[in-house]
């Protein structure tokens, strides 16, 4: 078989399924049970640490 | 001891280049060679000057973060837009008005050298600038961590204007590789992936160090740009230079596969660079000024995701009615318009963000430019969606609609974006407690979105006018205008698009003076980097 019907075969089909299921998986994953919960604090980061680095390691588990 | 093999290596790059200008085959090549030399050469000296000098003690700064850089991204941004702000006023005048390709700057400053001299300074002189800096502040901040490489990020900084540097003066001397924002030549194109490289290294490094658990959605699109952008420079500039000694170099593609590869990049470019790295910059910053967490996180997370599956796909749009298989068109075609759904989605998103805090828009002509720039984003997602579709493009495509829609993009969405967050970034790095002047804030808000209706419109009307009158038939089946009649059509609408370009170009100028007098002028905070416990 050509390279090019075989590269096509297998782009319109495995590839394009593997992508679609990684994506469904993405949004199923997104809108799983108590995800509004966990996604609070992430978006709540732009709002900590402006003026200097977090201190050290240890520190994180009281702040998040 | 590294400052000795530094030495070396910018010894040998001076002796090099010296050679390289001496048996260039053309003037570009030899003007490129020089400016090395004279970098190389310079640098050399400043080593030399710091070599086996008693060394301060080194200071832990793990405890700040480094804005030193980033403030030089700052003010290169501002630059380089005014420079391609203008050139892009220069040459718009120069459609309008043939007689100002001079005769004694033909070859050198006629319309065909300054164009792409004005795309590159505006999208990777003035947009990359701004990608770079603003995405060094955000990663920082969002990572709670200093950058990671040290003086890395300096070399990427200069290593990028020394890119813009060549590739603005091959233009001028012509040297090109004639592909659409891809236009400068081998060697020129080998040095941005180097420093591309040191950019990703730089931004991933600090993300892998940093002390917050989760990646910050902003930092995710700014990560996608650089890593794709790296990954389609490579690709579409996979061409043999023809001597060591000469700027000109071969495709390794040819014919539709090199098209192909053109648009898949051209297209990317402007998904990538233009989109992804600018909503890196809209997640942060819309965020911060409004002083509200962006809208929804979930919807974040889909709108990157969504993004960065679709647009890939969208390239072969550029290429209907050409060699390229109807089905490769058709396929750019529909993913351009499923795309149509993840950009108002993040549209919304950014929108949204400020649900609740409606009355900003009144007292902050900030938030007014990031609002304003958003709507631009939702706008020209929906035109280019459009505009893609095979009937649709018989139309557009070769008018000028296609540029009306490219600026709506770059100036509404990108330029309105980068303006918002330099106004927002010059007060907080030059520690100040506010901008010099807010009224000047709307003169540039204002003397903007008035030039960018005007450029728009004006190429609405001169687009779909040419479009049709180049399709138009008589009786007989002949055509009824030669394409003269259409240039000689289209004059007064490329005066109003002239003008929208002059007062672009006004209140970028009103807005440096503005971040200048905020440096100068504006009161100072206590120096919040080091001093002051986080809350």
């Amino acid at each position: 078989m050509e390279t090019y019907t075989l590269l096509r075969q297998f782009a319109d089909s495995w590839m394009l399924l593997v992508l679609f299921a990684f994506f469904v998986g993405v949004v199923i994953w997104v809108f799983r049970p108590g995800a509004g919960k966990s996604y609070e604090n992430p978006a709540n980061i732009p709002f900590r640490h402006e003026d200097k680095p977090a201190p050290a390691r240890g520190a994180d588990a009281k702040e998040a | 001891m590294t400052n000795y093999i530094k030495l070396i290596v910018l010894g040998l790059i001076t002796l090099f280049a010296l050679i390289a200008a001496n048996y260039a085959r053309d003037l570009a090549y030899m003007v490129h060679a020089l400016i090395i030399a004279a970098v190389a050469g310079g640098l050399f000296l400043w080593v030399l000057r710091h070599t086996d000098e008693p060394q301060a003690a080194a200071v832990d700064l793990s405890g700040q973060y480094m804005d030193g850089v980033i403030r030089a991204g700052v003010i290169a941004t501002a630059f380089w837009g005014v420079v391609g702000f203008l050139v892009g006023t220069v040459i718009a005048f120069q459609l309008a008005f043939p007689g100002l390709n001079f005769e004694w700057a033909q070859g050198y400053a006629n319309f065909g050298r300054l164009r792409p001299l004005h795309t590159s300074a505006v999208i990777f002189a003035f947009g990359g600038n701004a990608l770079i800096a603003s995405s060094l502040y955000v990663v920082q901040r969002t990572s709670a961590a200093r950058l990671w490489g040290g003086n890395l990020a300096w070399f990427v900084f200069w290593g990028y204007q020394l890119f813009i540097v060549l590739a603005a003066t091959g233009y001028l001397l012509g040297a090109t590789q004639s592909k659409e924002y891809a236009e400068p030549e081998w060697y020129v194109d080998w040095w941005l992936t180097v420093v591309w490289l040191a950019y990703l290294a730089v931004f991933l490094g600090t993300i892998v160090k940093r002390r917050e658990p989760h990646i910050y959605v902003a930092n995710w699109f700014f990560l996608s740009f650089i890593i794709t952008v790296a990954m389609l420079h490579v690709f579409n500039n996979l061409s043999i230079p023809v001597s060591i000694w000469g700027s000109k170099s071969v495709q390794v593609f040819s014919g539709v596969q090199d098209a192909m590869v053109q648009w898949w990049y051209g297209h990317n470019a402007v998904g990538f660079f233009l989109t992804a790295g600018f909503l890196g910059m809209m997640y942060y910053f819309v965020p911060k000024q409004a002083e509200r967490p962006v809208y929804s996180y979930k919807l974040s997370i889909i709108h990157f995701w969504a993004l960065i599956f679709i647009y890939i796909w969208a390239g072969p749009h550029h290429l209907h009615y050409t060699a390229l298989p109807d089905w490769a068109s058709t396929l750019g075609m529909v993913f351009s318009v499923v795309l149509w759904m993840p950009s108002w989605g993040g549209m919304i998103n950014g929108l949204m963000t400020l649900s609740g805090a409606w009355d900003k828009l009144r007292t902050d002509p900030v938030i007014r430019m990031m609002v304003i720039s958003v709507g631009f984003y939702g706008m020209s997602t929906f035109e280019g969606p459009m505009m893609s579709i095979r009937a649709v493009n018989s139309l557009s495509h070769y008018t000028d609609w296609t540029i009306g829609h490219v600026h709506s993009g770059a100036l509404g969405w990108n330029g309105m974006i980068t303006f918002g967050a330099l106004y927002f970034l010059v007060p907080r790095l030059w520690n100040r407690e506010r901008l010099y002047s807010l009224s000047l804030v709307s003169w540039h808000f204002w003397l903007a979105t008035i030039g960018i209706v005007l450029y728009a419109a004006s190429m609405w009307v001169t687009g779909i006018m040419e479009g049709l009158m180049w399709r138009e038939v008589d009786a007989n089946g002949f055509l009824v205008n030669a394409f003269a009649d259409t240039v000689a059509a289209k004059f007064p609408m490329y005066v109003v698009r002239a003008l929208g370009g002059v007062l672009f170009l006004l209140g970028a100028v009103i807005m440096c003076y503005n971040l200048w007098m905020t440096v100068k002028r504006s009161p100072a905070v206590a120096a919040t980097n080091a001093a002051v416990p986080a809350e």
